[in-house]
C-alpha cells in the first residue's frame, strides 16, 4: 500500500534517546590541557552515535590518570588495582554478552605491572574496546619513567634520562598470536581519535587503539611541535581501513595506502621513525573469540541444571 | 643371597575369616606404579560394600623420585571400618609393599608397629644387582627386629603370567590381593576397573580384569590372611569422593557459573573435576593465565552478577590478596576456595598444613573483614561452597573456604547430597533499580547494602578501590573512610549474630578442652573418646567459622581447667633455648583465640606435613593430664 513495506509497523522503536549529556559523569579531574579530556569527549560522542545503553555498557579500568575515566562516564564503571583491568574486563564479558565493554589503560598499567594481562588479553581476544592512553610518562605519581618514555627521557627516577629503549605497544600486540585489531591515533587530531575508536567499537572482537597523547605537565615539550607540524604524523589510509572525511585526509602530508590484512607491512610501519605512524595497521575479523565459548550454554533451565548435578552425583554413589 | 625371605604360610581352610571391626591398610611403592590407583579403588568397593572409609594419600614430593629410594615413597593408606571412619587412624594393620626402601620412608613417619604385616616384592631377593640383593636383605633382618610380620610375595613372577610388563599391572593384582584378604565383591571390583578405565579401550579393561582375579586368585590359594570387616548399619544412600570432589560438586549445588583458576596443588584436581562436568550443569570454567588473573576474572564476573569461585592453594592465595583487598574494598561477593598446604613459599606442595589461618584474617593491605570457614569433613567441603555462596551474596563480601591436602585427597563416604534448587544462585536481578538508593547504602545496623548489577537501569555507578563514599564516589572527605570502614566491618558482627555457640563434643566442663579446627576433627575425637573411656575428663570443640569467630567461646573455655588447641601449624616449644611462656609463638589458631578471649589457650602442633593420628592426640592428653 502507498509502496510502503508491509512489515514497516513492526521497526522496534527505541523508546528512549540518549543525548551526550545522559553519558557524562563527573566532573573530569585532569588537569587542563591534558590529552585525556579530548578522549573522554570523543567516547561520549561514540556513545551517543551508536546509542549505547548506559545501563549496558562498562568501562573497566586499572590504576593511574588515564584510569580515572570510568567515573567521568555516566554508565556502569569499575576502577580497579594497577595493571589489573583486563582479567576484570574479560570476567565481566564472558557471561555477560549483552553488555558492552570498554577498557581504559595508561601506559604504565598496560605495558609495565599488567604486560601478562595485556598479552593474554589480545590472545583471548574477547569483544571488547581498549584504550591505551599513553604520555609516555607516569603522570599520577609525579613523573617516573614509563615503559614507552623515550630512550634519555629525564624522570625522578631516571634524572640524568631513562636508559632502555621503549616498547612498543602497537609492535607487541601485533606479535601476539590471535591478535585482531590494532590501531594507533595522536590526542591532537580529534576527528582520527574519533574515527579510530568508533573503528575499534565496530570491530568484533579485542580492538587495541593506542592513543599517542600529551602531559601537559610532566612531558609539557614532547609533542608541541608535532601539533602544528603538518609531517609529523604519517596517516595509513585503505579502503579496508579506517575512513577520514575526505577533507581531514588531505590535510596530511604523508600519506601510506596499507591494507591491514597485511600483518607484515603492519609490523614495518608501527617502527616508523621519523614521523608517528597512525591508522590501523592490522586488522582480522575471523580470529577466534573466547567470549563466543563463554557464552554457551547461559541461562540453562534449573531442571537441566539439576538433572545434570545429579548425575554427577550418580558417578559417586556407593 | 638372602636367606631371610619369608614363604608364604600355607592356606587355611574356608570360611576362617577373622572378624575385625576396623583395619589400616597401606600400598607403598615407588612413583608412578598405580598405589594410588589400587588403594582409592580398594576404599571405593570397601564404601560400596557398606564400610566406613578414609583414605589418605602417601606423596613424595618430586614428580619422579628416582626409583627404590627412602623419600620416594609413594601410594596410599586406606583405613576401613564397620563405623563411620573420620580419619587416618594409627599404625597400619597390612602393608603392601612393591619395594623394600620405600617402606624406610613410612617407619620414620612411625606408620607401622609390632605386629604390622607387610606383603613384600619378593622379587629382589634373586636381582641380578649386588647391591639390591643385599637391601633386601638388610631391611628384611632390619623389619623383623621392629617386629613387623614380613611375607615375601612373587608379584612380578604372577603379574607376568597376564601382562608383559609387569609394572604396569601390579596395583590391579595388588587390589585383587586385597580383594580377597578382606572378602570384597568380585563384581564390585570388576564395576570399579570398568569405571577407572572408562575411558580406555576394552582389552585395557580386560587385561586389568585378568590381574585383579589374579591376585585374588593367588592369595586364595596362598595366603591364610583373611578378614571379615562387618558393614555399617543402615548407612542409608551414600556417595564417596574425596575433598576436591566434594568442592567441585559443591560448586555445582551452589549454582556457581563462573570458576576462574590457575594450576596449584594441591587445589588442581578440584578444577579438572569442574573442567569435566560444570557445563554440563550451566556453568564455565576458566583457567587464567596466573593466579591475579583468576581472582580477577571471578571478580569481573560477580561484579556483572554472575556467581563466581576461585580455588587455590597458599602461595595462589598470597598472590591474591591485593584482589581481596578489592572485593572487601568495593563489597564485591565471591567464593574463595584455599586448599592449604604446607609453608611459607611453595614449601611443601603436597603436604598438608594449617597454616594460612592468620594469611587468609589478616594478608591485605589495611583492614579488610571478610568471612572465612573452613569444613572439617569430605561432606562439610560439599555443604561450605553452598554456604560460602549464600553468605558472599547475603553479605556482599568475599567468604574463603579453608580446606587442607588431607581433606582435598582423603575419600570418604557421606550420605547422598538431596540436591534442591533453592542452593542454586537466583538469576541476576535486571528490574529497574531505584535511583534515590545509593550502591554503598549501608544500612546503620548491619552495614549491608543493596547491590545493582550491569544493566539494571538507573543504578549506574562506578566501583572502586579507593575509598568512597555511600555514592561510590572517591573519599575527599577525612570521615568517610572512618565510616565506610565502619560498615565493612559492621557485616562481620551481623553474621555473628546469625551464629550459635559451638557444641562441645563430651562433657561441658572438665580438666582439659582440645580445641581445633578443619581436617583434623576425627583424629582429635577418636582420641578424645579413647581417653575419656580411660576415666579422663576432657572434651573437645571443633571450630567451623574462624572469621568472624564463633560465638560464645569464653563461657565454654571458663567451664575446663586447661585449654590446648591440636593444630597442623608451626609453634615453638618451651623449654627450647631461649623460647618462654612469654617469647613462645603459638601456632595460629591458639594465636587467634587468645587475642579473642584473652585465655592462656595453649597449644600442639607440629609441622611434619602429615595428618594428625589420634594416638598421637591422646599422648598429648594423657601428658597433659599426667596420666598413664
Amino acid at each position: 500500500m502507498f509502496g510502503l513495506k508491509p512489515d514497516l509497523c513492526n521497526v522496534p522503536l527505541s523508546d528512549e534517546h540518549y543525548s551526550l549529556e545522559d553519558y557524562e559523569g563527573g566532573v573530569a579531574r585532569w588537569c587542563p590541557g591534558c590529552g585525556d579530556h579530548g578522549i573522554l569527549t570523543s567516547v561520549q560522542k561514540l556513545c551517543r552515535e551508536k546509542q549505547l545503553v548506559p545501563e549496558k555498557t562498562v568501562f573497566v579500568s586499572g590504576i593511574g590518570c588515564s584510569s580515572r575515566f570510568p567515573h567521568y562516564m555516566n554508565t556502569y564503571g569499575f576502577h580497579g588495582l594497577h595493571g589489573r583491568a583486563f582479567p576484570v574486563a574479560s570476567g565481566v564479558k564472558f557471561r555477560r554478552p549483552d553488555l558492552n565493554v570498554f577498557v581504559v589503560t595508561g601506559d604504565g598499567d598496560c605495558c609495565s605491572i599488567g604486560t601478562a594481562h595485556w598479552i593474554h588479553a589480545i590472545r583471548y581476544n574477547m569483544n571488547m574496546t581498549v584504550l591505551l592512553l599513553d604520555n609516555s610518562i607516569y603522570g599520577l605519581t609525579k613523573k617516573q619513567t614509563s615503559p614507552t618514555s623515550a630512550r634519555g627521557t629525564k624522570s625522578n627516577t631516571h634524572p640524568a634520562g631513562s636508559i632502555l629503549p621503549p616498547i612498543n605497544p602497537i609492535q607487541t600486540t601485533l606479535g601476539v598470536s590471535n591478535v585482531s585489531f590494532v590501531a594507533q591515533t595522536a590526542d591532537w587530531n580529534p576527528a582520527h581519535v574519533y574515527e579510530t575508536i568508533k573503528a575499534a567499537y565496530e570491530h568484533p572482537g579485542f580492538s587495541f587503539v593506542r592513543v599517542v597523547q600529551r602531559c601537559p605537565v610532566y612531558m609539557r615539550d614532547l609533542y608541541d611541535a608535532a601539533v602544528t607540524d603538518p609531517t609529523a604524523l604519517t596517516l595509513l589510509t585503505h579502503e579496508n581501513g579506517i575512513k577520514l572525511h575526505e577533507k581531514v585526509e588531505k590535510s596530511f602530508k604523508n600519506i601510506i595506502k596499507h591494507d591491514p590484512s597485511d600483518i607484515n607491512k603492519g609490523r614495518e610501519y608501527a617502527e616508523l621513525k621519523d614521523s608517528i605512524p597512525i591508522g590501523l595497521f592490522y586488522q582480522n575479523k575471523n580470529a577466534p573469540r573466547y567470549d563466543e565459548y563463554g557464552a554457551h550454554n547461559i541461562g540453562m533451565p534449573v531442571e537441566e541444571r539439576l538433572d545434570a548435578i545429579n548425575k554427577e552425583l550418580d558417578k559417586y554413589a556407593v | 643371597m638372602s636367606t631371610t625371605q619369608s614363604i608364604p604360610v600355607a592356606k587355611k581352610s574356608k570360611g576362617s575369616a577373622v572378624t575385625v571391626n576396623q583395619h589400616v591398610v597401606e600400598i607403598v611403592s615407588d612413583s608412578g606404579e598405580g598405589a594410588q590407583k589400587a588403594g582409592q579403588s580398594f576404599g571405593s568397593i570397601s564404601a560400596k560394600m557398606g564400610n566406613g572409609v578414609w583414605t589418605v594419600e602417601i606423596i613424595p614430593a618430586e614428580i619422579q623420585p628416582p626409583a627404590r629410594s627412602r623419600a620416594g615413597a609413594s601410594g596410599i593408606r586406606i583405613r576401613v571400618g564397620s563405623e563411620k571412619v573420620t580419619n587416618m587412624g594409627d599404625h597400619a594393620n597390612i602393608v603392601v609393599a612393591l619395594n623394600e626402601q620405600v617402606l624406610y620412608g613410612r617407619i620414620s613417619q612411625d606408620a607401622y608397629t609390632e605386629g604390622t604385616v607387610i606383603l613384600l616384592e619378593n622379587k629382589w631377593a634373586n636381582s641380578d644387582i649386588d647391591s639390591i640383593r643385599k637391601e633386601y636383605a638388610t631391611a628384611l633382618a632390619d623389619f623383623k627386629s621392629k617386629g613387623y610380620k614380613v611375607i615375601g610375595i612373587p608379584m612380578e613372577e604372577e603379574c607376568m603370567k597376564f601382562v608383559s610388563d609387569a609394572r604396569k599391572g601390579k596395583n590391579m593384582w595388588v587390589l585383587g590381593m586385597l580383594c580377597h584378604i578382606y572378602n570384597r565383591d568380585l563384581t564390585k571390583a570388576e564395576e570399579q576397573i570398568r569405571y577407572i578405565f572408562k575411558k580406555k579401550a576394552e582389552k585395557v579393561f580386560e587385561a586389568n580384569v585378568n590381574l585383579l582375579k589374579g591376585g585374588y586368585n593367588w592369595a586364595k590359594e596362598n595366603l591364610e590372611l583373611n578378614f571379615e570387616i562387618p558393614p555399617l548399619e543402615n548407612a542409608g544412600d551414600q556417595v564417596v569422593m574425596n575433598g576436591n570432589e566434594a568442592i567441585a560438586l559443591g560448586t555445582l549445588a551452589a549454582g556457581i557459573e563462573v570458576c576462574a583458576m590457575y594450576p596449584i596443588t594441591p587445589a588442581t584436581s578440584a578444577s579438572h573435576k569442574l573442567a569435566e562436568c560444570i557445563e554440563n550443569a550451566g556453568g564455565i570454567l576458566h583457567q587464567a593465565e596466573d593466579e591475579i588473573a583468576a581472582i580477577g576474572f571471578a571478580i569481573g564476573s560477580s561484579y556483572a552478577g554472575k556467581t563466581a569461585i576461585t580455588i587455590t592453594s597458599g602461595p595462589g592465595l598470597a598472590l591474591k590478596t591485593e584482589f581481596i583487598g578489592l572485593a572487601v574494598m568495593a563489597e564485591v561477593p565471591l567464593v574463595i576456595v584455599n586448599v592449604q598446604r604446607g609453608g611459607p613459599s611453595t614449601g611443601l606442595p603436597t603436604k598438608v598444613e594449617q597454616g594460612d589461618l592468620l594469611a587468609s584474617l589478616y594478608g591485605e593491605a589495611g583492614d579488610a573483614p571478610k568471612i572465612i570457614i573452613a569444613p572439617a569433613t569430605i561432606e562439610e567441603c560439599f555443604q561450605f561452597v553452598i554456604l560460602a555462596r549464600k553468605l558472599a551474596e547475603a553479605f556482599r563480601t568475599p567468604v574463603i573456604i579453608l580446606t587442607d591436602a588431607n581433606l582435598a585427597t582423603g575419600v570418604s563416604p557421606f550420605p547422598r547430597p538431596k540436591i534442591n534448587a533453592e542452593w542454586l544462585a537466583a538469576p541476576i536481578d535486571q528490574s529497574r533499580w531505584k535511583k534515590e538508593i545509593a550502591p554503598y547504602n549501608w544500612d546503620p545496623e548491619t552495614g549491608i547494602s543493596p547491590r545493582p548489577i550491569p544493566g539494571q537501569k538507573d543504578g549506574m555507578y562506578r566501583l572502586t578501590g579507593l575509598a568512597h563514599d555511600h555514592n561510590s564516589k572517591v573519599a575527599y572527605d577525612p570521615e568517610i573512610n572512618q565510616k565506610s570502614s565502619e560498615a565493612r566491618s559492621r557485616k562481620m558482627a551481623a553474621v555473628l549474630q546469625t551464629l550459635k555457640p559451638p557444641k562441645v563434643n563430651g562433657d561441658e566442663s572438665g580438666d582439659l578442652l582440645v580445641v581445633g579446627w578443619g581436617s583434623t576433627k576425627g583424629a582429635i575425637e577418636e582420641a578424645v573418646a579413647s581417653a575419656r573411656k580411660s576415666g579422663l575428663k576432657v572434651s573437645s570443640l571443633h571450630i567451623h567459622f574462624l572469621s568472624p569467630l564463633e560465638p560464645g567461646l569464653e563461657e565454654i573455655f571458663k567451664k575446663f581447667k586447661k585449654i590446648k588447641t591440636v593444630e597442623l601449624n608451626y609453634s615453638d616449644k618451651i623449654g627450647d633455648p631461649l623460647i618462654t611462656k612469654k617469647s613462645r609463638r603459638y601456632a595460629q589458631l591458639a594465636w587467634l583465640l587468645r587475642a579473642q578471649t584473652l585465655v592462656d589457650v595453649d597449644c600442639y602442633s607440629n609441622v611434619f606435613g602429615q595428618p594428625i593420628n589420634p594416638s598421637k592426640v591422646l599422648d598429648m592428653i594423657k601428658e597433659e593430664l599426667k596420666a598413664k
